[in-house]
């Protein structure tokens, strides 16, 4: 072959070209592909029981995921480091009822009070995860499994202490309200969820520590060399994890109203399941809070189906286990086929 | 002298001084505790997490985890009692299980090996699956009209002695892992795939294979450990030993195996099994719950991965520092 340089070096500029398109196809694809799957969910639910398709039941439907998907954003954050925050069902649990004690103890008090309070314990929960995986270079997996236990046992502590049970007739109105308040006409639960979601995803998508979290997980040794301060943002990410799981306990609390010491126990497998079918890759790097919340409304749309299909409930958990197994194996077939395609591009070159 | 020192600074020392310091505190603390029944009460408690831990250890060492043990322990259970109730066979009903202990484990090792996916997440998966699917065995009943014989062998200790049939499983089985872990081929094999996976390779290690047989047999005594919780509660529930994972993964980084794979003992781990037990013993005497107990499990956990990192950290802080005064001196 005989060419100038310049010939050469304009099919290189077109094939990295290529590749970035490639690479952000694949992206919208997978989130393409969550929707065909919810529409024929629908399909096929709908045709089979037509009260599946009201405007009620999808409010129903939302509602019921609007605060996994708060924790889902936080989780999102921590994944994409290449870590995994298992102790936010513990969290949640943590938050909530000692968030509805404060306001069965103290009904007179601010509500934002309240709110503030459950989001700083959260914070806290956070933190401390986030300091024992940056700086004390334990394993994540380790240390929220440990904190998962030691934060359940904690609300244990807390409850043998004060009561075993915060019950809805405990608590002033103004704080189930939360749960119950619409703004034109769309549940207050939704909207929250919704703008947590649209807050994080621009700061994920628009700032330098958000492009940063990916350059951590898609290669920590390259974030490192171009001086990227990991330690910082994985515990960044660690704190809002559990500030999003304090928020999260908060309107926990105002929903299902009755909190004892056990709420929001296995969350973490339904927020995890979530992530990760919505494409967000468990080895870090790659994902979006887009594809994260159609993950949580593609799980809760299975469960409401089930339960209008009355199929068991003690069916949830297999399909969670399930989801989480299929979408990992899908992520991984998508990744190598997207390295063979591009190396493949780079010989034709 | 010098070997004496380095023998006192091992892994193993700080935990036969840990294991001492418990029980001197648990026979301050309850005049229970040195009761024969009290050493029966603490032994069989902890048997199915002995047994879990034994393949989880040699699992750790190549590298790999499996969050799923409990689980499977579940499912084995409910497998159990579902077909001992229709079949009214307990043979049929134990082999079962135990084969379905050695699928579970099959599939773990199928997709950790075949299709080359992270332990980590792929054993997350099927703690949901096996747990749900053992919920949707036997949904939210429970069997518990076993055979005498079968609950005397969960309920009383081997006639003569205090020690339950569990203990003397586990100890057959601890004793052929020891073997094979320090003193075969195979031993030597784990501990280089642990260090470095592609040496390993290599060298003509089939890596592959070894993880999946590793699998297969963390499946089958998860499973075991289903039939011997089963016959000492006399009771096959779907949410038997939820949460498990979480003990069996801490005795065996207690025991001082790393996380990150490639270093550790069996010594370690069967002091790390005694010492936990223990301490769970200790205060379950002083009334505290199952739940609380999993606060201090919990951080146990944590502290023996946080302490030993720290440790090393603050080793290089004070060799840095020396080196600095040293050159310091030369200037």
């Amino acid at each position: 072959m005989t060419t100038t340089s310049q010939e050469v070096e304009r099919p290189q500029q077109r094939s990295q070209l290529s590749q970035m398109r490639l690479l952000g196809l694949v992206s919208r694809v997978r989130e393409l592909g969550l929707l065909i799957v919810l529409l024929l969910i629908i399909l096929v639910v709908g045709i089979q029981a037509p009260r599946f398709l009201s405007i009620n039941n999808f409010e129903q439907i939302l509602l019921s995921v609007a605060i996994l998907a708060v924790v889902a954003v936080g989780e999102t954050l921590v994944i994409l480091t290449r870590n995994v925050d298992l102790s936010v069902g513990s969290t949640v649990g943590f938050t909530a009822f000692v968030t509805a004690y404060f306001f069965k103890e103290l009904p007179q008090s601010n509500l934002l009070l309240g709110i503030l309070l459950g989001c700083a314990l959260g914070l806290v929960l956070g933190m401390l995860n986030g300091l024992i995986v940056s700086f004390g270079r334990v394993p994540s997996i380790v240390a929220t499994l440990g904190t998962l236990y030691a934060y359940r046992g904690l609300v244990f502590i807390f409850a043998a202490n004060t009561t075993s049970q915060v019950n809805a007739s405990d608590v002033p109105v103004s704080y189930l309200a939360l749960a119950t308040t619409q703004i034109f006409g769309i549940p207050a639960l939704i909207l929250i969820a919704a703008v947590v979601a649209i807050i994080v995803g621009y700061f994920l998508h628009a700032s330098q520590s958000g492009r940063q979290l990916y350059a951590i997980g898609s290669n920590p040794e390259a974030a490192q060399m171009i001086g990227i301060r990991a330690d910082r943002l994985v515990f960044g990410a660690f704190a809002a994890s559990g500030l999003l799981c304090g928020l999260a306990g908060v309107l926990w609390g105002a929903r299902f109203a009755t909190v004892d010491a056990t709420n929001a126990t296995g969350l973490e497998l339904q927020v995890i399941a979530a992530v990760v079918v919505g494409g967000v890759n468990i080895f870090g790097g790659s994902g979006t809070i887009l594809g994260a919340m159609l993950g949580a409304i593609v799980l809760g749309t299975l469960e409401n189906a089930l339960n209008i299909l009355n199929i068991s409930q003690f069916w949830l958990q297999a399909i969670y286990g399930a989801a989480i197994i299929g979408a990992v194996v899908l992520d991984a077939f998508i990744t190598r086929w997207l390295q063979r395609s591009i190396l493949a591009r780079r010989k034709n070159v | 002298m010098k070997q004496f020192i380095a023998l006192l600074k091992t892994w193993e020392a700080l935990l036969v001084v840990l294991l001492l310091i418990s029980i001197v505190l648990g026979s301050v603390l309850s005049p229970y505790f040195l009761s024969a029944f009290n050493f029966y009460a603490i032994t069989s408690n902890i048997m199915e997490i002995a047994i879990m831990a034994l393949p989880m250890t040699l699992i750790i060492i190549v590298g790999e985890i499996d969050l799923s043990v409990a689980s499977v322990l579940g499912l084995s259970s409910v497998v159990l009692g579902f077909l001992w109730e229709r079949s009214n066979s307990m043979t049929l009903a134990i082999v079962v299980a135990l084969l379905v202990g050695i699928v579970a484990g099959y599939i773990n090792g199928f997709l950790v090996t075949k299709l080359a996916l992270p332990s980590l997440v792929i054993t997350i998966g099927t703690l949901a699956l096996f747990r749900g699917l053992a919920y949707v065995v036997l949904g939210s009943q429970a069997v518990s009209d076993f055979p005498t014989a079968f609950t005397n062998f969960g309920f009383s200790p081997i006639p003569g002695t205090e020690l339950p049939w569990s203990g003397l499983i586990f100890a057959v089985l601890a004793i052929i892992f020891a073997v094979v872990l320090h003193f075969s081929r195979l031993g030597r094999q784990l501990y280089a795939m642990g260090n470095n996976k592609e040496a390993a390779r290599f060298s003509g290690i089939n890596v592959s294979r070894v993880k999946l047989w590793l699998f297969i047999l963390s499946g089958l005594l998860a499973a075991l450990a289903g039939v011997i919780f089963t016959a000492r509660f006399s009771s096959a529930r779907p949410d038997n030993a939820l949460g498990f994972e979480l003990e069996v993964v801490t005795v065996v980084l207690l025991g001082g195996i790393n996380i990150f794979g490639g270093r550790g003992s069996l010594l370690g781990v069967v002091l790390a099994i005694f010492i936990v037990a223990i301490l769970q013993n200790i205060l379950g005497l002083e009334n505290i719950s199952g739940d609380i107990q999993n606060l201090a499990i919990g951080l146990l956990l944590i502290l023996s991965v946080l302490g030993p990192n720290l440790a090393r950290r603050i080793q290089v802080v004070i060799s840095r520092r020396r080196l600095a005064v040293g050159s310091s001196r030369q200037v």
